[in-house]
């Protein structure tokens, strides 16, 4: 199950997730949460994933669909926090070279350009 | 088969919940065969992809399709094989998910996850058709030769 809340700093949205980003629910409610925001009219978005432990090929899919979506919206899309995990799949999946993947949470604000 | 390798087959739905109901039997078998907790998880990750593969692509989620999981302990290994109903593919005739023009594909990834979890991975025509994902993951000790009882 993949829980989800925003925070909203100056024009930047930050949704920290909990929980699994997997075929089924968890993919669902990722690309649902991207929608939402674009909907909303934010284009500036960070996914903090400090609290995602697991994802699948299918939760990959989702990230990369959510990555182009967003991008196609004219707006950036930024991971934060990768755990071990997570980290060692988007390396292995050569996404690392696609995503902009944070570390600290000041320095992705700032990375907005 | 080996005389002392055990053979444990479940037949699944092609359900959403057959996913995380095979990676969870075999994560258990994996753990009380002795596995550590990194190859748990890889095993885990790599039957998940299987099976998804199985209910998405081969079965296309037909319900009325099967889903057969066959799990094999030797001394050496854990195989675990996930035999589909569908049409069968040619594991060469997959884009390569890691090809610079497939990065932003959104699906695709799940064989290359397989083969990048376990020591060995194949695919190969079921017996009376579909696809056969053939997965095998050694014991640490089998790599290493450590632990491994000498001859007497």
């Amino acid at each position: 199950m993949l829980q989800g809340t925003y925070r909203e700093i100056g024009q930047i949205v930050i949704v920290d997730f909990s929980g699994k980003i997997t075929l089924g629910e968890g993919s669902s409610m990722l690309r649902r949460t991207i929608r939402e925001l674009l909907d909303q009219g934010h284009r500036r978005i960070v996914l903090n994933l400090a609290d995602v432990d697991y994802i699948d090929s299918s939760g990959i899919g989702e990230l990369v669909s959510g990555y182009t979506t967003v991008r196609g919206a004219e707006g950036e899309l930024k991971l934060l926090h990768l755990t071990r995990r997570v980290h060692d799949l988007l390396q292995i999946t050569r996404l690392f070279t696609v995503f902009d993947v944070q570390s600290d949470e000041e320095a992705a604000l700032r990375s907005f350009s | 088969m080996a005389a002392n390798s055990h053979r444990i087959e479940i037949t699944l739905e092609t359900i959403l919940d057959s996913v995380d109901l095979s990676e969870s039997i075999v994560m258990r078998i994996a753990e009380a065969s002795g596995f550590g907790e990194e190859d748990i998880h890889k095993i885990g990750m790599a039957v998940r992809e299987g099976v998804i593969n199985a209910y998405n692509y081969g079965n296309q989620q037909n319900r009325a399709k099967k889903i057969h999981l066959t799990i094999v302990l030797s001394a050496e290994s854990m195989t675990v094989h996930v035999l589909d109903e569908g049409k069968g593919f040619v594991l060469h005739e997959v884009p390569d998910p890691l090809a610079e023009e497939n990065l932003l594909r959104t699906s695709g990834r799940g064989l290359f996850l397989m083969r990048a979890f376990m020591d060995d991975f194949s695919v190969r025509p079921g017996p009376s058709g579909g696809a056969e994902l053939v997965m095998v993951k050694r014991f640490p000790h089998a790599v290493s030769g450590v632990g491994e009882p000498q001859p007497g």
